[in-house]
This record gives structure tokens, C-alpha cells and sequence, in this order.
């Protein structure tokens, strides 16, 4: 139940993810040796560009690439295809988005 | 030795139980002879060669699908059981026999038929055993079309759309012989509905080929060549 965009886009989707999984992790351990509080975490990323667009990128890529990969094993394990496969693939894909904005805009906008 | 048979027609059936005597030197498939020969000639199963050629004797061995004319049963016996069975992923006709249509269907449709680029008017084209195509495509001609690989892939059991191991490494052993001159269309069959992105790359094809070819890299070749294709502007 993967046509070749599809495929395309979660491994595209995955090959963006990496380096921001490890972007992420560097920016945690410096922030915790730092010894930053929130406050001063959010003061650094509130109204930043940069990271809104680093952690809008991440969010917009998990929600691609998870819609995907939920779709393949809904499809496997339980034969669901058609309209109702593509409903829950943009169900799934919208959903993580949604929630995925409300933390980048709490987190990045001011 | 306790050997239990798959009996049945389509959908319906169970496991027989039969005793048979126990030789050194013994087949799967000589335990299904003796069984149809001795015990009930009802049993109803298939093969021709004898020596692995043919790829007609596969069937599942205590659950795993094995060519029952090559393998021992010493090798695979389990507590002094066997359990014998049709292959997995396939329909089945009766007893052992399983119906190998949708398996050979999907081989045509992955573009696995040889389309000549050449008359018979032309002169013959050389192939030089040394052209990296041609070394590539070697490496799986040695495929019988038993169906073991088909049956092992748990994706085929999960999307029976799923072309499956055999049938994609068919057409990639044709995208690489120089001899075909339309290889997008054969991309394009092996990217098409069931096509190769579909594999999970768990490699049980590779593992249980009993020719030892190697479908799990065949099929990353093919994902290789469809992402640079798509890439290319080809989607
Ligand atoms: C660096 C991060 C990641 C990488 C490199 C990555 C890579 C991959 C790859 C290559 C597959 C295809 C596996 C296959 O078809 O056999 C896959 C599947 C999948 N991924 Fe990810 N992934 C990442 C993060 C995530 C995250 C954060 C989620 C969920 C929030 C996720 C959810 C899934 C799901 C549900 C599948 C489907 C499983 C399957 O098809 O076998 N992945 N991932
Ligand atoms: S590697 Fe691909 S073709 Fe081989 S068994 Fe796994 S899913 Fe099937
Ligand atoms: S690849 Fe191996 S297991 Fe699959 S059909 Fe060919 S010979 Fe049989
Ligand atoms: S009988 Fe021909 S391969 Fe086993």
C-alpha cells in the first residue's frame, strides 16, 4: 500500500529527521550542563526564526513520515485499503501536525 | 518418526497424522512418497526433478518452507516430528499441492517477461561476461521459481498485493541485462502497485532461498534505481 511518492517521502521525510533528532539532543545536553532554566530556555527560543524553523521542520517531517508509516501497518495488519486508508493516513498526518504547531508555537512564538 | 500432513481442499483441512519408518538417508519428499505409495495414495503433492532443479517440491517443513527434494530430514527434524504442509502465502489446491498462479502472475507483472530488443533478421548481440550489468544480473539466473522466498516474506502475508521477493528480483536482474533496451518500463512495473517499496528489508527471502540467491539486495537495488529515477523527475 506504498506507491513510489509515498516511499519517497517517508524516507526523504526520515533523511530530515536525523540530523535534527541529533541537533536536538546536542542542544539538550548543553542546555542541562548550562544549567538554564526554563525561563531562560524559553527567553532563547521565543521569537527566534531559527527555532521555529528547526523544530517546525522536525514536526512537519514526523508528521509525514509517522502518517506513512502508521498507514503500512494499519494496511498489513488488518487489510484496510482504499478511501478509508487515505482518510486515516491524512487523519493521522494532520493530527500529529496540529499538536506538533501548538508545542513549536508555545515553545518559539513570542 | 510421527509425521503429520496437511489435508484438505482451499480454505479447509487439518493435519493428518502417519508413522513412518525412519532411514538414514532420508528426504522431506521421500516421506511424502512413502506416505502416498504405502499408507494412502489420495496424498496429493508435486514435484518432478528430484534434485532441486525443477523448483515444483516446495512445501512448509515443521513451518518453514523449504525444497523437500534437497532437504534431509535430519536436518530438520524436531523432537522426532515433522510437520508437512503447503506452501504459505498461496492458495491451495489440495493436500500439498499449493496453486502457484498468483506467484507466476506477479513475476509478469513485476516485468519479469523478456521483451527482445533485437529480430531474428540482426546479428546476435555480444555480451561480455565481464560488463558490470551482466555480472549483476548473474547473480540471480540461478533462481528455479520454487516459491520458498514467497512463501517466507512476511509482507507478502500481510498485502497480498506485494509482488514479493521472486518476481523482484527477476526484474532486477533485467534492469541490469544490457540486452533489454526499455529498462524505465521495467522500473516502472517494479515501482508500480505492490511494487518494490513495499519490501521491509528483513531479508527472510535471502535467508531461505535454498539456491542461497540474494532478493533483499536485489530489491534495495531496485528502491536505489526507483529514488534516483524519482529524483530525476520520473515519480
Ligand atoms: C531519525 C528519525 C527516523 C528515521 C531515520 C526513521 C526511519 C524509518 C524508515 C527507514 C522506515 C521504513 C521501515 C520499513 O519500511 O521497513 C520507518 C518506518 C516507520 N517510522 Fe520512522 N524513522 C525516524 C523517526 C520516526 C518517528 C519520530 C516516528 C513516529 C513519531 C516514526 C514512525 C515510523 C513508523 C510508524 C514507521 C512504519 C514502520 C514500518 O513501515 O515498518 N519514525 N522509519
Ligand atoms: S526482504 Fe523484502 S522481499 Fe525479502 S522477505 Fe523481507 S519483505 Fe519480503
Ligand atoms: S529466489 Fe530462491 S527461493 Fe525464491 S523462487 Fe528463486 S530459487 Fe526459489
Ligand atoms: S523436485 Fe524439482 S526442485 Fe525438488
Amino acid at each position: 500500500m506504498l506507491g513510489l511518492r509515498l516511499y519517497m517521502a517517508q524516507r526523504l521525510s526520515a533523511m530530515v529527521m536525523g540530523p535534527l533528532v541529533l541537533g536536538h539532543l546536542a542542544v539538550m545536553v548543553y542546555a542541562i550542563q548550562g544549567g538554564l532554566s526554563s525561563a531562560e530556555i524559553l527567553a532563547r527560543t521565543q521569537g527566534s526564526v531559527a527555532w521555529f524553523l528547526f523544530y517546525g521542520g522536525f514536526v512537519l517531517a514526523v508528521s509525514i513520515h509517522a502518517a506513512i508509516g502508521l498507514r503500512v501497518i494499519l494496511h498489513e495488519t488488518t487489510g484496510l485499503r482504499g478511501l478509508a486508508l487515505e482518510l486515516f493516513t491524512w487523519v493521522m498526518g494532520l493530527g500529529l501536525l496540529i499538536m506538533g504547531a501548538r508545542a513549536v508555537a508555545a515553545v518559539t512564538v513570542l | 518418526m510421527e509425521v503429520s500432513v496437511w489435508r484438505g481442499a482451499g480454505d479447509r483441512g487439518g493435519y493428518q497424522a502417519f508413522s513412518v519408518p525412519a532411514h538414514d538417508n532420508q528426504t522431506v519428499l521421500d516421506v511424502v512418497s512413502w506416505i502416498q505409495q504405502a499408507v494412502d495414495p489420495s496424498l496429493t503433492y508435486r514435484y518432478a526433478c528430484r534434485v532441486g532443479m525443477c523448483g515444483s517440491c516446495a512445501m512448509m517443513v515443521n513451518g518453514q518452507p523449504r525444497w523437500t527434494c534437497r532437504t534431509h530430514v535430519k536436518r530438520v527434524l524436531e523432537d522426532g516430528k515433522l510437520q508437512i504442509g503447503p506452501l504459505r502465502n498461496l492458495p491451495v489446491i489440495k493436500d500439498l499441492a499449493a496453486d502457484m498462479d498468483p506467484f507466476f502472475d506477479k513475476w509478469v507483472k513485476a516485468g519479469g517477461v523478456h521483451k527482445p530488443s533485437r529480430s531474428r533478421a540482426e546479428p546476435i548481440q555480444q555480451v561480455s561476461p565481464d560488463e558490470p550489468g551482466r555480472v549483476v544480473a548473474n547473480t540471480a539466473i540461478e533462481c528455479i521459481n520454487c516459491s520458498v522466498c514467497y512463501a517466507a516474506c512476511d509482507t507478502v502475508a500481510g498485502n497480498p498485493d506485494y509482488l514479493g521477493p521472486a518476481a523482484l528480483q527477476r526484474a532486477w536482474t533485467l534492469y541490469n541485462d544490457v540486452k533489454v533496451q526499455d529498462r524505465q518500463a521495467i522500473l516502472d512495473a517494479a515501482t508500480g502497485p505492490g511494487g518494490c517499496m513495499n519490501c521491509h528489508s528483513q531479508g527472510s527471502c535471502t535467508r531461505f532461498c535454498p539456491n542461497e540467491l540474494d532478493p533483499l539486495s536485489a530489491i534495495a537495488g531496485l528502491k536505489r534505481a526507483a529514488a534516483k529515477s524519482f529524483l530525476k523527475g520520473r515519480g
